[in-house]
């Protein structure tokens, strides 16, 4: 089986959707020629033509305007945000047009669109260039919200995207890209070929959307998370001592209930971790979940491991990124409480 | 006065201050159009549709006018169309009328919550949808309910929607007057404006992708040209030769904001385009037989892959802006009745009485005849329910269409609502 980077693998999912529906199209900045500032479509365009794989201008409200449209007349587009954090300007083609179309109409008029964007801390990127905006798209009835934490996932959840009759947006936390980053900033970083799950089938297949994956099995206490921060959970996990079960959600919305739930009731502690925010962050929302859901077998109150409630900073950014240190600090504080 | 005036007379450049712009007459002053300038009919050369942008700029300030003032089509914007076409013109426009009076009716009665008529401005909708193809692809915004009559729409289904009864197709979702058949080729209206125009160079685009020959053609109020939407669809429109036709209908008020406020003051809202490379044709608004004209040749342009048209349809929102506005309160009472471009029905009749094809007594029996067709759909609508006393679609659909397959978190919230 072939090793692949994120980056590789979710070009190849592009590669196998572009063959295998002659409706399926990747528009973006920079996608084309160049093949994206971050790679992930390189060689595309060449290969199935700049009709299907092509640049757009920089109007993010004006790509996924046109997503939309192209949906409507039954193309499946694939649109590329350069970053998550320019997302904004398109939030109202998102939020009040793609999510809402099925529902206005009556089921005539979709937009099985898939909007993919970098997210996420870690390479200096200031403010503009760091953040985790999947809690103001979680909020949004009609929008399902993918985040992979490795290349496997990532080129069978985006297949599964792209295949979806609703939108999409998939978030793809860009320190993943090269290897599983676990928060140790100050080592080198493994490559996806040394990791299992860099090893991506060649061909066509998919992971369900709207399925977790348990990254580890444990008992002592349960970590939520998704995208870079499954790393860092596990990372935690190893070094705190603490046998732990760590889900990867894989998919925010919707989300997978029972998966929460049959992990919290056996160990009765729940740990959440996301780089985002914290207030009204999706954190909050797997907080409400499991009180809602698990009250009675909760030994310790629900802690949350997230980025602070502020702006990205630059040269703060390790002060910043959740790192394992916070999480082995509330898996201590969950399992010793009585 | 002008800064450079006030500096030659005081020595001194006079204070700094705030242009806000304000129409020419408010209520209690006489209407005043002294400032329009409206071109004789027949003036306007017709270019070729592959005319390089630079021979059509001139189009985005003129006036393209075909019908003169006895009724006449006169100079080579004259589509020639024959007097059953004509005729059928006349009777979607009127039908339209009656339809809105209908409808505002029985907003008035109660019946329903809200109500948009398109008094003043039929010929937009009737015209440009008589001039596209069937399969064409509309992307209105809410004032254009004439795309559908046109394309025979039965005005049950969209009385339907009006009254949020047992068979509105959008089950009850949507406020009245937004509309949405795919079967018509008419997409779904949304309330947040302008987003239908990127959308429709979307669609344009895709067909292109496809080698599919139709077209789409999208409608923004001038008002709504101000939005972020309007200019990103140009751009893309312009970048990608989309084959699309963009319209903008200029009824000079967004509710109640004269068209000043959204950048008319300083230049056309066709000229808006130019900076694109997209060529504009301003028309007339109220003149049936221009506004096909200029329809017809837009759509060749898209149609043979030439690129988009940008058009701006001159005319004059005689209606409110909807049953929830009164115009008493900002705009002379007179300036609808005194519009200078007259009233498109009143137009396409007086061209159809001087061509022998039509007469007041005709006139008259279709009016009558229109308006008890409409009273039939009424009756039918109605006995399928209406929004103040119902029936409507059950609760339970309320948790529907939000996705494809229901997830689980609805299918709960559902059971919690004990529907």
């Amino acid at each position: 089986m072939p090793a692949m980077t994120m980056i590789q693998a979710l070009n190849s999912a592009m590669d196998i959707m572009l063959a295998r529906d002659p409706n399926v199209v990747v528009l973006g900045e920079d996608v084309g020629y160049f093949g994206g500032v971050f790679r992930c479509t390189d060689g595309l365009q060449k290969k199935h033509g700049r009709h299907r794989v092509f640049d757009t201008p920089i109007a993010e409200a004006g790509i996924l305007g046109a997503a939309v449209g192209m949906s409507v007349y039954g193309l499946r587009p694939v649109a590329e945000i350069q970053f998550a954090d320019y997302i904004y300007p398109a939030a109202d083609q998102l939020i009040s047009e793609a999510a809402r179309l099925r529902y206005r109409s009556g089921g005539e008029f979709t937009a099985p669109l898939t909007v993919r964007a970098p997210c996420g801390g870690g390479i200096y990127g200031g403010q503009t260039h760091s953040q985790s905006p999947e809690g103001i798209f979680t909020h949004v009835c009609g929008l399902k919200t993918v985040i992979p934490s490795n290349p496997y996932d990532a080129k069978g959840l985006l297949i599964s995207a792209i295949e979806d009759d609703d939108p999409v947006i998939f978030f793809e936390p860009k320190r993943l890209y090269n290897g599983p980053f676990d928060g140790h900033h100050d080592k080198p970083t493994l490559p996806w070929a040394k990791h299992p799950q860099g090893e991506v089938p060649a061909d066509y297949y998919t992971v369900p959307l709207g399925k977790a994956a348990i990254a580890r099995p444990g008992s002592a206490a349960t970590v939520i998370a998704y995208g870079a921060m499954v790393h860092v959970a596990l990372a935690a996990v190893e070094e705190s001592g603490i046998d732990a079960e760590v889900i990867d959600l894989r998919t925010l919305i919707p989300v997978d209930i029972d998966a929460i739930v049959a992990s919290v009731e056996k160990t009765g502690r729940c740990v959440i971790v996301h780089e985002a925010t914290r207030t009204s962050g999706f954190g909050a929302e797997l907080s409400a979940l499991v009180q809602e859901h698990c009250f009675y077998h909760l030994e310790a109150p629900i802690e949350r491991v997230t980025g602070y409630d502020t702006p990205y900073p630059h040269a703060l950014e390790w002060d910043y990124f959740p790192g394992p240190a916070r999480v082995t600090e509330a898996l201590r504080r969950v399992t010793e409480a009585m | 006065m002008s800064n450079v005036r006030s500096l030659r007379r005081t020595g001194k450049p006079p204070r700094p201050y705030l242009h806000v712009p304000e129409p020419k007459a408010r209520p209690g002053e006489p209407a005043d159009f002294s400032t329009l300038a409206i071109p004789e009919a027949g003036r306007q050369a017709r270019p070729a549709v592959d005319a390089s942008a630079r021979e059509l700029r001139p189009f985005a300030e003129d006036l393209i006018r075909v019908m003169d003032g006895e009724g006449r089509a006169v100079g080579p914007w004259d589509p020639k169309l024959d007097a059953d076409t004509l005729r059928r013109g006349l009777r979607v426009m009127m039908l339209t009328r009656a339809y809105d009076d209908r409808m505002y009716r029985a907003q008035r009665q109660g019946k329903t919550s809200f109500y948009m008529k398109c008094t003043g401005e039929e010929a937009v909708a009737s015209a440009q949808a008589m001039a596209l193809n069937r399969a064409d692809m509309l992307f209105p915004t809410y004032r254009q309910q004439g795309l559908l009559i046109a394309r025979d729409w039965p005005l049950v289904d969209m009385m339907n929607q009006v009254y949020s009864n047992t068979q509105d197709r959008l089950k009850g979702r949507q406020m009245p007057v937004f509309y949405s058949s795919a079967e018509a080729g008419f997409f779904s209206i949304s309330g947040n404006l302008a987003t239908q125009y990127s959308q429709a160079v979307g669609w344009a685009m895709a067909a292109a992708i496809k080698g599919d020959s139709r077209i789409a053609a999208a409608w923004i109020g001038e008002g709504a040209t101000a939005e972020g939407d309007f200019h990103h669809a140009l751009t893309f429109a312009s970048v990608y030769r989309a084959p699309v036709i963009l319209n903008v209908v200029n009824n000079q008020w967004a509710i109640s904001s004269f068209q000043g406020i959204a950048g008319g003051e300083a230049t056309t809202f066709a000229s808006r385009a130019i900076g694109f490379g997209i060529p504009a044709l301003r028309v007339d608004g109220n003149d049936f037989l221009a506004v096909y004209a200029v329809t017809q040749w837009a759509a060749e342009r898209a149609r043979t892959h030439v690129g988009p048209t940008l058009i701006e349809l001159f005319t004059y929102r005689a209606a409110p802006h909807s049953t929830s506005d009164d115009p008493s309160k900002y705009r002379p009472a007179e300036e609808a009745r005194q519009w200078p471009l007259g009233d498109p029905i009143a137009r396409l009749k007086q061209h159809l009485i001087s061509l022998g094809q039509w007469s007041e007594e005709r006139h008259v029996q279709l009016e009558s005849e229109l308006i008890e067709e409409v009273r039939a759909a009424g009756r039918q609508a109605e006995s399928y329910g209406t929004l103040d006393k119902g029936p409507h679609h059950s609760a339970k659909t309320m948790f529907e269409d939000v996705f494809k397959d229901m997830p689980w978190n609805l299918r709960r919230q559902r059971q919690e609502s004990g529907v």
